[in-house]
């Protein structure tokens, strides 16, 4: 079917729903190097105009990647709840965005219609909405998990703390622990990305954040972020897991890059579950995702990859996961070239993945081959974090010297906190107050002769 | 008894009590802090290392004295390049940092002596400088690790090449196994880190879930004795089982190696080149 928009004297035309929702989409490096990007501002506000026009029920009659030969679309259509769609079935894509924006729409008529939206429906609105738009509407979604404590709460911000090290050596990564820790951070996942994929030195790993965890009682869960399979091996041998981590993507033949299926990620949950080890809640899945991995893999099928990504939030919402991030700048400016297109990306995918009822947060971050500094994740880091972000990184000093990559800090996390009140998820934020790392709520000045100080400083490995 | 306070009277930066741990990691821990923000030496600090990063993205692989490190040490090699002819194009076209320019096809065919077990791919990635410093001493430890009765191809240079150019290349050659040794993108703390990617069966199309990786191979990383004898491990089993990727799980430390090894998720294979 074919989409047209006239223009004064001009009749822009668009192949298909596919055609039109990359035409519509803000401009960015990686729609243009799959060569599905506008052809001219004046084009892409015709595909804008157009798709505001379009009923959202369009986006249920017309798949984007066929149903038959991709799982991820058998997944979105055969999931879709009817019946929460029923709200807003009869908006067109522009009044959506109205509708979101009233303020009659409350967070709870927001998490009735999430089942109700398609990742496409949540896409094709994005391309609609100016950035505050996006804040707007996601500090209006609440989705809560739990497993050894709560997040998602309203007015709180839960941080991971990414203790990575290059050569995965025990004591470099508890120092790492100890600093976020005293810096108030982790109340998200204490969450290593190995270098290695060596079941010994997994095992190592996932052996010292359980007896750190348990040793100081932390309300918090860990996670070594390696593939799923090893994951699942590892817990058939006994390792204690909190979370099980995987990379998605949002399309069968993304995931299938990844070396998983969603057969495979049913599994990994089930191997999560069947150890019981959460303790307010059963949110047992940590997922990462990020706009371009769909092109980066050749597997995109003609669809921007702001669409792209929104399908893997479907993915994602289908197994109840604790935690979920894109991973906006890491990817390279071929596929966001800068600080504007990471900002614009990491506002559209926090918005796409709480409009759906997934717990989003964002690993606000970029490349030394991208053309973005650390004012502009100021920016986006404050956006967010005004959007009701479920959860950042804390890397220490924002300098991930495994992975490569610069993304926010303890320090950054704090800063946020400061300037827009937000707390830490309620069991952590207890925990630092009976720990004396915080005084209501703000980190004290710590010494060398406080107790958590000294007690984490005893039992860095030998 | 107590400790003198970490912040003198006076002092506007708060310094953390556990700065003894820095010896433990290169991480920036116990940055201490102004209020919840960092101190003023931090910032700048990031800021020049942000600089030089930013620079190692853009420094030219020398070619010849690439070429002519590699004939000191007897290697045979020869120099290709990628169909991105410059920096801007490689980097917002990684297709064409993929691919073998055509004019060099000749050249690569014309090098092939039949089949060969092992080839050698040497790029420049995202820094050039991480290949002109470890690339030849990598090979060199690598050399003696290797089994006599492997036919090694000539090792090829190529400017402006990403990972899945050596695909082209093993293909082209018709090796069994390939390793591409690739500059990857700069970290703040590390310009100069090589990446390591083994792919079985090499031709246009393989998936990085089908790679291995053995990353951040450096002097201040994973040092190059170490980093050849995991290359070496993993070209022996990729030939051995006939695969590389999901498949292939890193157990060289099993082998009475340091516990270090490649990722092997095929995202980090993807962003890191």
């Amino acid at each position: 079917m074919r989409y047209r928009h006239t223009v004064g004297a001009t009749v822009h035309a668009f192949a298909d729903l596919k055609d039109l929702l990359a035409k519509a989409s803000p401009a960015r490096s990686g729609d243009m190097l799959a060569g599905l990007a506008a052809r001219s501002a004046v084009e892409r506000s015709a595909a804008r105009l157009c798709l505001a026009e379009l009923p959202l029920a369009t986006f249920l009659r017309e798949a984007l990647v066929p149903y038959e030969s991709d799982e991820v679309t058998r997944l979105i259509v055969d999931g879709h709840d009817a019946s929460a769609f029923a709200a807003i079935a009869h908006l067109t894509v522009g009044d959506f965005r109205n509708w979101l924006l009233l303020d009659t729409t409350t967070p709870a008529m927001l998490a009735a219609i999430a089942p109700g939206v398609t990742p496409e429906m949540a896409a094709a609105v994005s391309k609609l909405m100016r950035n505050q738009d996006l804040v707007l509407v996601a500090r209006k979604c609440r989705v809560v998990t739990r497993f050894r404590n709560t997040i998602g709460l309203p007015g709180r911000l839960s941080v991971r703390l990414q203790p990575n090290h290059p050569t995965d050596d025990p004591k470099g990564v508890a120092a790492s622990i100890l600093d976020g820790l005293l810096y108030g951070a982790g109340d998200a996942v204490i969450g290593i990305n190995p270098v290695s994929d060596s079941p010994q030195t997994l095992l190592d790993l996932w052996l010292m954040l359980d007896e750190l965890i348990a040793r100081f009682e932390v309300p918090t869960q860990s996670c070594v972020l390696t593939h799923v399979t090893s994951q699942i091996a590892a817990i058939e041998r006994g390792a204690p897991i909190d979370l099980v981590f995987q990379s998605i993507g949002g399309t069968e033949d993304t995931n299938r890059s990844f070396g998983i299926s969603l057969a495979l990620l049913a599994e990994a949950r089930a191997a999560a579950l069947s150890l019981k080890r959460g303790t307010l809640g059963d949110n047992v899945m940590y997922f990462e995702t990020g706009q371009g991995s769909a092109l980066s893999a050749n597997a995109h099928h003609g669809v921007d990859q702001q669409t792209c990504e929104a399908r893997a939030y479907a993915v994602a919402r289908a197994y109840s996961p604790l935690l979920v991030n894109t991973v906006v700048g890491f990817i390279g400016p071929e596929y966001l070239y800068d600080g504007k297109q990471i900002i614009r990306a990491g506002l559209e995918d926090h918005f796409c993945g709480k409009l759906m009822g997934v717990p989003l947060g964002c690993d606000v971050c970029y490349t030394n081959h991208a053309e973005a500094d650390q004012d502009d994740m100021d920016t986006l880091l404050t956006m967010l974090g005004a959007a009701g972000v479920t959860y950042i990184m804390g890397v220490p000093g924002a300098d991930d010297v495994m992975l490569n990559y610069q993304s926010t800090s303890f320090h950054d996390a704090l800063y946020l906190r400061e300037v827009l009140g937000l707390r830490h998820a309620p069991e952590f934020e207890a925990w630092l107050e009976r720990m004396q790392v915080t005084r209501d709520g703000r980190l004290r000045e710590l010494d060398a002769d406080h107790a958590l100080v000294r007690g984490l400083l005893a039992v860095q490995p030998a | 008894m107590s400790t003198p306070p970490e912040r003198p009277p006076g002092a506007v930066v708060h310094a953390d009590p556990w700065a003894e741990l820095r010896r433990h990691t290169p991480a920036r821990i116990a940055l201490g802090r102004a209020g919840a923000s960092l101190p003023t030496a931090e910032v700048l600090g990031f800021g020049l290392a942000h600089a030089q990063a930013r620079d190692a993205v853009q420094t030219p692989l020398d070619v010849p004295r690439l070429l002519a490190a590699l004939a000191a040490s007897h290697w045979p090699a020869l120099a290709l390049a990628s169909r991105a002819p410059d920096r801007p194009t490689y980097l917002l076209r990684p297709d064409l940092g993929r691919q073998l320019d055509p004019a060099d096809l000749p050249l690569l065919t014309g090098a092939a002596r039949g089949p060969c077990d092992v080839a050698l791919v040497l790029a420049d990635g995202l820094s050039a400088l991480a290949v002109q410093a470890h690339a030849v001493p990598l090979l060199d430890a690598l050399r003696g690790l290797l089994d006599p009765a492997w036919r090694i191809a000539p090792v090829c240079v190529v400017r402006q090449g990403r990972v899945a150019i050596g695909d082209d290349i093993g293909a082209a050659l018709r090796a069994r196994v390939v390793a591409v040794l690739i500059g990857e993108r700069p970290g703040l703390s590390s310009p100069d880190s090589l990446g390591v990617y083994v792919t079985y069966a090499p031709r246009v199309g393989r998936s990085d879930a089908e790679r291995n990786c053995i990353s951040n191979v450096r002097p201040a990383g994973l040092p190059l004795a170490d980093g050849a004898r995991k290359l070496a491990w993993h070209l022996r089993e990729a030939l051995r089982l006939q695969l590389t990727g999901v498949g292939l799980k890193d157990e060289s430390d099993i082998a009475a190696l340091p516990a270090v090894g490649p990722p092997g998720t095929a995202l980090e294979g993807e962003r890191r080149d």
